[in-house]
C-alpha cells in the first residue's frame, strides 16, 4: 500500500518539477503513437468500409483473419519487424531498426485490425440503413465509402480511441524494434518496464499515473476537437 | 486556439532527430543496473564526443544484435560466449575491461543455512535441499550461464527440480519475483546494491573465486558488416582502457562499497 502512495507522491513531483527526461519520453510516446493512429487509420478505415460493400470470395476469410489479428501478441509483432527490419534482414539497408519510425511500423501492424474489426461491425449496422437509399442514387463504391465514413465517424472515433489506447499501452513490441535507447527511443511504457526491473517501483508507478492522465487528456482533446458530446451534434 | 493545437501537434510530428558522431552499444542488464554507464558515458562523450546509445538487453540477445550486426560493439560476461563469437568471425578480439563478482541472496531466515557455507559449491548443496524456492533468470544471459555452470560444477542438475524456478526474465524483475516468493537468487553485486526492493532479502553467500565477473568489449567485425561503425568503436575501446576511464571505474561507489575492478590489459 505505500507503495501506490510513493508512486502518487513520485508522480506529482515529476509533474511539477516539470522533468525534461519526462517531457521527452511524454512527447515521443505521443508523437510515436499518434502518427501510428494516423497511418492505421488511413489503411484500416476504408478497409472496414470495403468489407462491408464489397462482396469477394475471400471476405469472410479476411473478416476472420482480422478478428483474429485483433489478438496478436504484441512481442510477436515486435520479433517479426525486428527480423525484417536488421541489418541482416530483408529491409536492413534502410536502417530504421531503434528508431522512432520502426516502432511507428510496429505498432501500425497492432492496431490496423483493432481498427478495421471495430470499422467493419459498425458500418455493417449503417449500411443495412442506407443499402437501398444509395443503391437507388446509383452511387459509385467511392462515393459509398465516403458516406458510410462520414456518416458513422462517431463509432470511428471509438474505433480509433480504442486503437489509441492499445498502441500507447504496448511495451512488448516497441521494446524489441525500438531498443529503450535513453534519448532516442524510450518511451512512457518502456521507461516504465526498466524502473520496474531496477526495483524502483515508486518512479515505475510515477510513470504509469502520467501515462494514465496522458491517455485521459487525449481522448478528452479528441472529443473537444471533434465536438461530439454537445448538444445539437452528434 | 484549435489552430494552434494542431500547430503545436504538428511541431511534435516534425521534430526528428539528428545524430552526429553515434555508435550503438549492446549492454548486459547487470552493467546497466550498477549505474556505471552514467558515470561513464557523460565522461566519454566530454572527452571525445562520441554519443553512444545504449541497449540494454540480456547477453544471449546482445550476441544475437551483434551477429546481425545491428550494434557496432557489445559490452558482456560471459567467457565461453564471447570465445564463440570471436571464434565465429564476428568480431576479431575479446578486451576484457573490468571484473565484479556475484553473490547468492537469499530470505533473511535463511532456512538452507546456506550462509555457513565455506564455499559456493556448499552453499548449493544446501539449497538443492528445497527448503525454499531457487530463482533462476533462464534467459541465456551471463549470469544465467554462470549460474547453470556453478551447478554444473556442484555435480548437480537442477533444473527439473519443483523448488527450481526458472523466470525467464532480467536482473530485476528476476530479483522481484525472489523477493515475492522468499527464495534464492544468483546476482551481481553491482545490481543487488542498485536494487531497490530488497525486503526481506540480504547477501548470503560471497567472495568465493568461482564467482568472479570479467566483463569484455567487442568490437563488431566490419568484415561482415561493412556499415558497422568500426572506427567510433575503436575509439571507444581506447578510451574504455584508458587511465580516466579506469580511475573512474575504480572509483565507482554505492553506499561505499567498491564494485567494479578495472583489469583491461594494455
Amino acid at each position: 500500500m505505500s507503495d501506490i502512495w510513493e508512486g502518487l507522491r513520485a508522480a506529482a513531483w515529476l509533474l511539477i518539477s516539470f522533468d525534461a527526461d519526462l517531457w521527452e519520453i511524454t512527447l515521443r510516446s505521443l508523437r510515436v503513437t499518434l502518427t501510428a493512429l494516423l497511418i492505421a487509420c488511413v489503411i484500416a478505415m476504408p478497409l472496414g468500409a470495403l468489407l462491408v460493400l464489397r462482396r469477394f470470395w475471400a471476405r469472410r476469410f479476411v473478416i476472420a483473419l482480422l478478428n483474429s489479428l485483433m489478438g496478436l501478441p504484441p512481442v510477436v509483432v515486435g520479433l517479426i519487424v525486428y527480423l525484417m527490419l536488421s541489418r541482416s534482414g530483408p529491409f536492413g539497408v534502410l536502417n530504421l531498426l531503434f528508431t522512432p519510425t520502426a516502432m511507428v511500423i510496429a505498432q501500425v501492424i497492432i492496431i490496423t485490425p483493432l481498427i478495421a474489426s471495430i470499422t467493419h461491425q459498425a458500418l455493417r449496422e449503417l449500411w443495412s440503413e442506407y443499402h437501398d437509399l444509395l443503391i437507388s442514387l446509383n452511387t459509385s463504391i467511392f462515393q459509398r465509402v465516403r458516406t458510410l465514413l462520414w456518416d458513422g465517424r462517431r463509432t470511428l472515433l471509438t474505433a480509433a480511441l480504442a486503437g489509441f489506447g492499445r498502441a500507447i499501452g504496448e511495451v512488448g513490441a516497441i521494446m524489441v524494434v525500438g531498443g529503450n535507447i535513453d534519448n532516442a527511443t524510450r518511451v512512457l511504457t518502456t521507461a516504465i518496464a526498466l524502473e520496474t526491473g531496477k526495483g524502483d517501483f515508486a518512479m515505475a508507478l510515477g510513470l504509469g499515473m502520467v501515462l494514465i492522465g496522458l491517455a485521459v487528456t487525449v481522448n478528452l482533446a479528441i472529443h473537444w476537437l471533434t465536438g461530439t458530446e454537445r448538444a445539437g451534434r452528434w | 486556439m484549435k489552430r494552434s493545437i494542431f500547430a503545436s501537434l504538428a511541431a511534435v510530428f516534425l521534430a526528428a532527430p539528428a545524430f552526429a558522431d553515434d555508435m550503438k552499444l549492446a549492454v548486459t542488464t547487470s552493467f546497466h543496473n550498477s549505474g556505471l554507464s552514467d558515470i561513464l558515458l557523460p565522461a566519454l562523450t566530454e572527452d571525445t564526443g562520441i554519443e553512444v546509445q545504449l541497449l540494454v538487453v540480456g547477453t544471449g540477445q546482445a550476441l544475437r544484435l551483434g551477429e546481425a550486426g545491428d550494434v557496432d560493439a557489445i559490452l558482456v560476461h560471459s567467457r565461453a560466449a564471447e570465445e564463440a563469437f570471436v571464434e565465429a568471425g564476428y568480431s576479431t578480439a575479446r578486451r576484457e575491461i573490468m571484473y565484479n563478482d556475484f553473490i547468492l541472496v537469499g530470505p533473511l531466515a535463511d532456512p538452507a543455512q546456506a550462509g555457513q557455507a565455506t564455499s559456493i559449491r556448499d552453499a548449493l548443496w544446501a539449497i538443492s535441499g528445497g527448503t525454499a524456492p531457487f530463482v533462476s533468470r533462464g534467459d541465456d544471459s551471463g549470469t544465467h550461464k554462470r549460474e547453470l555452470n556453478l551447478w554444473d560444477t556442484a555435480g548437480m542438475n537442477p533444473v527439473n527440480a519443483d523448488w527450481y524456478r526458472a523466470t525467464g526474465s532480467g536482473m530485476g524483475a528476476a530479483l522481484n519475483t525472489a523477493a515475492g516468493m522468499g527464495a534464492y537468487i544468483l546476482t551481481d553485486r553491482a545490481s543487488w546494491l542498485n536494487f531497490g526492493n530488497k525486503d526481506g532479502l540480504m547477501v548470503i553467500f560471497e567472495g568465493d573465486e568461482a564467482l568472479f565477473n570479467q566483463y569484455a568489449y567487442l568490437k563488431v567485425s566490419p568484415e561482415l558488416h561493412d556499415h558497422v561503425q568500426a572506427m567510433t568503436a575503436a575509439r571507444l575501446e581506447a578510451w574504455l582502457v584508458s587511465d580516466r576511464a579506469a580511475e573512474l571505474i575504480d572509483g565507482y561507489e554505492i553506499d561505499g562499497q567498491k564494485l567494479f575492478t578495472f583489469n583491461a590489459v594494455r
